[in-house]
């Protein structure tokens, strides 16, 4: 019997540190997903709120309406997705956060201030439909965006840290005895790393929205209504993309300038050199060596300071001991990622420069049904780009958790079960994924229900603030 | 300064009590509602009580965690090692609370109501559960401090941990319930009045047979934090009983509101006895506040972050409840 008990207890003890970086990966990419939709879908919700107070705009009305209650469902599964991240901080990275707690925690709590604010607004602004005048509303309105954006600064300057731990004194035993709190926030990496993820939030929610509305008008839906929730979007993202190219570009010289072996992985750099290639997609093989691809020459070089041209020297994965820098398998990944970020976002930028042109011209948008199916697809390779981009940052920075002060390895929990509880988180937020989804097309298909009704169709007039979470009480009939 | 972030913590522990508790018992009720038909009416105060302030409650919650990480890492680091399985079902029961939270108002089919009112419920006596064994793990002397876990399981199946649990769940009932007999009223609901007030006697009775027990298993089991209860916590659990008493003598009289106050004063006084009982410990025995504090500038640092909500925070969440009770009231004449 005890032999059982061993048999199975060694069966089931399996080494947490996998399961646990793939628990993190896959909780933190479902939740980056619903990122968007709470820092910038606000802002859009009050440029059509603004839009129907100034001209008296029914449909800009209605859609700032609906938006607020499509907003309210996707902020209340983020809030949720995020506070399972708080918990995994914990349950998976205990080591981590015991020694670094004292510093990583400040942006958190920082954050943990604007998510109670955001949290608190939103509930404000739909209860406000019905009881607020429309000017007061649209300002109960206007925290939620300000929450968004405070809320990102804070988190991404805990990322930022880890990549460019600062604002801390160590004792000889490797404890933290000093905390600098703003160098913490304020750390070497921020400014970059914050402003790529703020525009990255206006520019995915714009094209994820829009390209609902994209999907309508293909379907034939052209009125005022869709063209108007198709437009605002859009136009948002589309100012956003030429800003992220910037943005990025000055973010990789950064990179290139600080943190070389993430670097070196990005642009596929076995050996230190200078007029490096750029090397499209191709993998690093067993040997090290590069392997297929199509390298633009010396571009590598030109990009990383256009000043030195091709004699800039890019330092390669070889100046690194091996346990100090991403492993074969992951350089591919950082590389692969950073392929699928540059070229999505490329392909971005040229629908929004077609998008540009037309209104230029033609002041209005593109009419042909191919740019509305570009536009359409436009949602979901916005948020590829987003994962990928993100993808790039973190493997990019293995084998450490805080870099040269932390590794992944050593921060990970020694619970044993961490892959039961994988295999249950992803069991849980797929059926958590495909109830947002249903839930969200249900709420448009019962809006549109409604809107028939109103119109003289036959039916029951329900008051329908009160179906969205945060909404007010449902009135109790005895 | 670490005393001062201490008490912080224990106001967001105590105001996730109080608030979070009443939510959770709300889902206690909910799931013991009876069938779709006979448990319609109680389903549906309960909705219209929770709705509203919901995700407000629930941050305290996350607050409570990044004060206890940030200030006290290795406090949380040792918790988290350790308590891995019961941590890991609180999150687990948060998301699916939290998702139904989020769906089941946008769904009319009864089909996938229930679903998700089940998936509510049960989470809501789960999670409870889960934290008030978390919380007789921690004052049983059950978490090691220093980096190594200690047993994955009999640290949260104890008799300690299962007072804990049990009284966190009957303790929540009792909150909620007596929170909706003030909300059945405002709603001039008699028969719903009577419902609950019949079930917060119930769960109030339940809750101080299981205080009760739980000093003798206290005393058995975890000493350090009983000596504390019975010397400096002394007062604190006096006036937790006194409120508890004055509260079930005010519900029995059918004073709803003064009911309400005392109930809150008999959870707070009890998480604050708790505090004090483990005092100078955040580890009985093992790690003491002091050591376990981070350095200062982060302490502080915690301090002006929670003075800062305290100016912006309570503000907005007065608009939200007065906008909530003022509007809402000639509506409620009118239907």
């Amino acid at each position: 019997m005890s032999a059982v008990i061993q048999w199975g207890g060694e069966v089931l003890a399996v080494d947490p540190v996998p399961w646990a970086r793939a628990q993190m990966a896959f909780t933190l990419a479902s939740h980056i997903i619903l990122v968007p939709l709470g820092v910038s879908w606000a802002c859009m919700t009050l440029v059509a709120n603004w839009k129907a107070i100034r001209h008296d705009d029914q449909d800009a009305l209605l859609l700032a309406q609906r938006w607020s209650k499509y907003m309210a469902v996707t902020f209340a599964v983020g809030a949720v997705t995020g506070t399972v991240l708080t918990f995994e901080f914990g349950l998976l990275w205990p080591k981590f956060m015991g020694k670094w707690g004292a510093a990583f925690g400040i942006p958190f709590s920082v954050e943990g201030l604007f998510f109670f604010l955001e949290a608190i607004f939103i509930a404000l602004y739909i209860f406000g439909w019905k009881r607020l005048r429309p000017w007061p509303h649209f300002w109960t309105g206007v925290p939620i965006v300000v929450a968004g954006i405070g809320g990102t600064l804070s988190v991404v300057a805990a990322n930022a840290w880890m990549n460019e731990p600062a604002g801390f004194t160590l004792n000889k035993a490797g404890e933290v005895v000093d905390v600098d709190p703003l160098k913490v926030f304020f750390n070497d990496a921020w400014p970059y790393e914050a402003s790529h993820m703020l525009v990255a939030a206006y520019l995915v929610g714009g094209f994820l929205i829009a390209s609902v509305y994209a999907a309508a008008m293909l379907k034939g839906r052209r009125d005022r209504y869709h063209r108007l929730g198709f437009l605002i979007p859009f136009t948002v993202a589309a100012i956003a993309t030429p800003i992220q190219m910037a943005v990025g570009d000055t973010l990789a010289r950064w990179v290139y300038n600080n943190e070389p072996t993430k670097f070196a992985a990005i642009e596929l750099v076995p050996e230190t050199d200078s007029d490096v290639p750029e090397t499209l997609l191709g993998r690093l093989n067993d040997d090290g060596e590069v392997e297929g691809g199509i390298p633009i020459p010396g571009l590598a070089s030109i990009l990383s300071d256009p000043s030195e041209g091709t004699s800039t020297v890019v330092q390669g994965l070889d100046e690194f001991p091996a346990d100090e820098r991403p492993n074969t398998r992951e350089v591919n990944t950082v590389h692969l990622a950073w392929d699928v970020m540059v070229g999505l976002g490329t392909l971005l930028f040229l629908l929004s420069a077609w998008y540009g042109l037309s209104w230029l011209f033609r002041r209005d948008m593109p009419r042909s049904r191919l740019f509305l199916w570009a536009a359409s697809a436009a949602g979901v390779a916005g948020v590829l780009a987003m994962e990928a981009g993100w993808t790039v940052t973190e493997v990019g920075r293995q084998p450490w958790v805080v870099r040269d002060h932390m590794k992944v390895e050593d921060a990970a929990t020694t619970n044993d079960g961490v892959w039961i509880t994988f295999i249950a988180v992803v069991v849980i937020y797929l059926a958590l994924a495909t109830t947002v989804v249903l839930v969200l097309r249900s709420m448009s298909r019962r809006f549109r229900e409604q809107a028939a009704v109103a119109a003289g169709g036959e039916g029951e007039l329900v008051d329908d603030d009160s179906d969205t979470p945060y909404g007010p009480r449902e009135q109790v009939r005895g | 300064m670490a005393d001062a972030v201490a008490v912080v913590l224990f106001v967001a522990v105590s105001a996730y009590a109080v608030f979070g508790g009443a939510d959770f018992g709300a889902g206690f009720w909910d799931l013991t509602a009876g069938g779709a038909d006979r448990g319609a009416r109680p389903r549906a105060l309960i909705d219209h009580s929770i709705g509203p302030v919901w995700e407000a409650n629930h941050v305290w919650l996350i607050f409570a965690l990044v004060v206890l990480w940030t200030g006290f890492s290795e406090a949380f680091a040792s918790i988290t090692l350790t308590l891995f399985v019961p941590l890991t079902l609180v999150a687990l029961g948060i998301v699916l609370r939290g998702a139904s939270f989020a769906f089941r108002k946008s769904l009319f089919r009864t089909s996938q109501r229930r679903v998700f009112g089940a998936l509510f419920a049960s989470s809501s006596v789960l999670v409870p559960y889960c934290m008030g064994a978390i919380a007789g793990a921690i004052a049983s002397g059950r978490v090691p401090a220093g980096g190594k876990a200690g047993d994955p399981w009999s640290s949260w199946v104890n008799p300690a941990s299962i007072v804990g649990g049990l009284l966190a769940v009957s303790v929540g009932a009792y909150l909620a319930a007596v929170y909706l007999i003030w909300d059945a009223r405002r709603l001039a609901d008699d028969a719903m009045v009577e419902h609950f007030r019949r079930r917060a006697l119930a769960a109030a009775v339940v809750a101080g047979v299981v205080a009760f027990v739980g000093i003798f298993v206290l005393h058995a089991d975890a000493e350090y934090v009983f000596h504390g209860l019975a010397s400096r916590g002394l007062p604190l659990v006096v006036l937790s009983a006194l409120c508890g008493t004055a509260s079930l003598v005010l519900l029995v009289r059918g004073a709803a509101r003064g009911a309400r106050l005392a109930s809150i004063g008999a959870v707070a006084s009890i998480v604050w006895a708790w505090g004090v009982a483990q005092w100078p410990y955040v580890l009985p025995e093992d790690l003491k506040v002091s050591a376990a504090a981070a350095p200062n500038p982060t302490l502080a640092t915690l301090l002006v972050v929670f003075g800062v909500a305290a100016v912006v925070i309570v503000p907005s969440i007065a608009l939200l409840y007065v906008l909530d009770q003022r509007s809402l009231l000639p509506e409620e004449a009118a239907d």
